[in-house]
């Protein structure tokens, strides 16, 4: 009995321990924290200096030479013009060619890499992103229609793109409500995702087989992601988006945390682990049903940046998200600049290259096995 | 006597098959309560109506004369803290931040240096600071009981709800788990009710014992009057051998009675 009582004394008082701390001096252990915070925040911080950086060396790549000094005062130029100038040649095609693909490939990477990291928080299953869970098939089912079948719930220019949009949301509804029916366990979810999957592959290969040879190449590039799809003129609604869900998910980063401890848990320190996941699946399967509609299917990287992310700084949301996305963002833009140029003038679609890029890493991670936790 | 917590009449089942039948009972200010009784009497159950993890279908539970029903979960969870029987991890978190997700109900969006302090401080009264950096998944069975605990007092409620603290540990760190807890109710006079599976544990450390069987309460009271040779035969079908140690009534437990379905 003593030796629960000598322990439970031996802490020091809380005077002494605020008197201490007001003297600024700080345990071992301390220190260790205070080192492993700097560590998150210049973590995130580093990637987000080479996304910049790599956005500026991507641009000089191409047939036009242009140097990483003149990609930066093209590009801010059009914001500075007072202070950058720039040749006309030269910014046309930065900024009518080559930024707006790299753009493209940075949001989609960003939201891809967030929606991933929150949708395995929420269902607390590591194998958890838009592709396993059947949302981009949703949507690719939804092109499939519009292309082959000519059908499409919106017309004029959204005839394609509403499609998509419209059946990524309904996949995921779909997913949420038979979860909700049969209890919203991650088992359940995952296993609705991989069955509504199957389901709209199935049936967009049989629609494949019906269609005709330009239907089908249609089809096909936007199976294997394409960022070429991206231009300036149809980049208002993707940005509205990530505008309303990047903070909306972020808001949420706490209750995130929490989550991952289980549901039972989670109730107990406040959360509605229900509502939580709700919300969650619902605004990130928004957001990746218009990635989806402009870029196609792009399936590694909302699954491995999370992975990635986690294995430097750790589960706390805060800096999980953002550093997620950042990662996203990187692999996905590097993926693309390689298939872009390794066979020019011949490009090699998006959606390859990431799974040719990235899942050997993901393997690498995988085999270090050193937080084997992951695959538990 | 003053009530801190109060039951009133709970019922809870799945389908028809009831768990908690009409469960009433009224606790006081800075006790440390057990809840014991076989297996499937409804002990965890009880634990997790109590705070809302499950509501139950009929009846209430009281907090300082509120109902718990009628409140929001972060109020909930600033009246009620809950320790769970084991939390399995699929991401590597370490023992700070797991610490740290107690402070949500208090927490602002960022979180502040003053949620952190108290972190400190409770890593050191239970004298875990030096697991501070470390992933709980990696730790013994004993240290995330700790952790858990920790976690529960970051939340500074005054009821702290425990499921089987003692399960799974070996008998040093079921001591060392028992006087932790005994010592924050004195000390943080905060109020403790744990379901337990251990009658020698729960005598020896409980101001009062609920003893359950099948959804209901069967005894109520002091350890001396719980604890007996005749309650211990009727709820868990054992006859025994009940003893006075240290001024509490210690069991042995001698043979199953067989045949008569008690």
């Amino acid at each position: 009995m003593m030796s629960g009582k000598a322990l439970f004394f031996r802490a020091k008082t809380r005077a002494e321990m605020s008197q201490s701390r007001r003297a600024g001096k700080r345990s071992a252990m301390q220190t260790a924290h205070d080192r492993f915070k700097l560590v998150r925040i210049f973590f995130v911080l580093g990637i987000a200096a080479l996304l910049v950086f790599l956005t500026g060396l991507i641009i000089t790549l191409g047939p036009l030479e242009i140097s990483v000094a003149d990609a930066y005062s093209a590009l801010l130029a059009r914001f500075l013009p007072d202070h950058f100038q720039s040749e006309a040649l030269t910014s046309r095609v930065v900024w009518n060619i080559r930024f707006p693909r790299i753009l493209g490939g940075m949001m989609a990477g960003f939201g891809l890499g967030i929606c991933g990291c929150v949708m395995q928080a929420v269902l607390k299953n590591p194998l958890a992103s838009p592709f396993t869970l059947g949302i981009t098939a949703g949507a690719q089912f939804g092109i499939s229609m519009a292309a082959v079948i000519g059908f499409s719930v919106l017309g004029g220019p959204y005839f394609i793109i509403g499609n998509a949009f419209l059946c990524a949301l309904l996949c995921s509804f779909f997913i949420i409500g038979l979860a909700a029916i049969k209890g919203a366990t991650s088992e359940n979810l995952v296993l609705a995702g991989i069955a509504v999957n199957y389901f709209f592959s199935a049936i967009s290969q049989l629609l494949k087989y019906f269609a005709s040879d330009e239907q089908l190449r249609l089809m096909t590039n936007w199976g294997m992601g394409d960022l070429a799809a991206f231009s300036w003129a149809n980049s208002q609604l993707l940005l509205a988006v990530f505008v309303i869900c990047v903070p909306l998910l972020m808001s949420k980063c706490w209750d995130l945390n929490i989550m991952t401890a289980g549901d039972d848990t989670a109730k107990s320190i406040g959360v509605n682990a229900e509502n939580t996941r709700l919300f969650i699946m619902a605004t990130s399967s928004l957001l990746v049903a218009v990635i989806v509609c402009f870029m196609g299917i792009i399936a590694f990287v909302g699954l491995v940046a999370p992975h990635m992310a986690r294995m430097v700084i750790g589960g706390d949301h805060r800096f999980l998200i953002p550093a997620s996305g950042v990662l996203g963002a990187l692999v996905l833009m590097s993926a693309d600049a390689v298939g872009m140029n390794l066979m020019a003038p011949t490009i090699i679609p998006t959606g390859i290259m990431t799974s040719i890029v990235g899942v050997p890493f993901f393997m690498y991670l995988m085999m270090k096995g050193k937080r084997k936790e992951f695959w538990t | 006597m003053m009530i801190k917590l109060q039951a009133k009449e709970i019922v809870f089942g799945y389908d028809s098959n009831p768990v908690l039948d009409s469960v009433s009972f009224e606790i006081a200010p800075s006790k440390l309560v057990t809840i014991v009784g076989p297996n499937g009497s409804g002990k965890s159950t009880l634990i997790k109506c109590i705070n809302k993890i499950v509501s139950p279908q009929g009846g209430s539970i009281l907090i300082d004369r509120r109902e718990v029903a009628k409140m929001t979960r972060m109020e909930v969870a600033r009246y009620l803290s809950y320790v769970p029987q084991s939390s399995v991890r699929i991401f590597p978190t370490n023992v700070f931040d797991t610490i740290l997700m107690g402070r949500r109900p208090h927490i602002g969006w960022l979180g502040s240096e003053r949620d952190e302090e108290k972190v400190w401080d409770v890593l050191q009264l239970l004298n875990i600071e030096r697991l501070a950096m470390n992933n709980f998944s990696e730790l013994s069975g004993g240290q995330q009981q700790k952790v858990l605990i920790a976690r529960a007092l970051v939340q500074e409620a005054e009821v702290m709800l425990l499921d089987e603290p003692t399960s799974n540990l070996d008998i040093w760190h079921q001591l060392d788990v028992m006087n932790i807890i005994r010592d924050v109710v004195k000390k943080k006079e905060i109020t403790a009710i744990m379901a337990l599976h251990d009658l020698n544990l729960a005598s020896y450390y409980s101001d009062r014992i609920i003893m359950m069987k099948r959804g209901k309460i069967v005894a109520v009271g002091d350890p001396h009057s719980v604890i007996t040779e005749e309650n211990i035969a009727s709820v868990y079908r054992v006859q025994a051998a009940v003893r006075k140690l240290s001024d509490r009534p210690m069991i042995m437990p001698l043979r199953q009675i067989r045949g008569s379905k008690a």
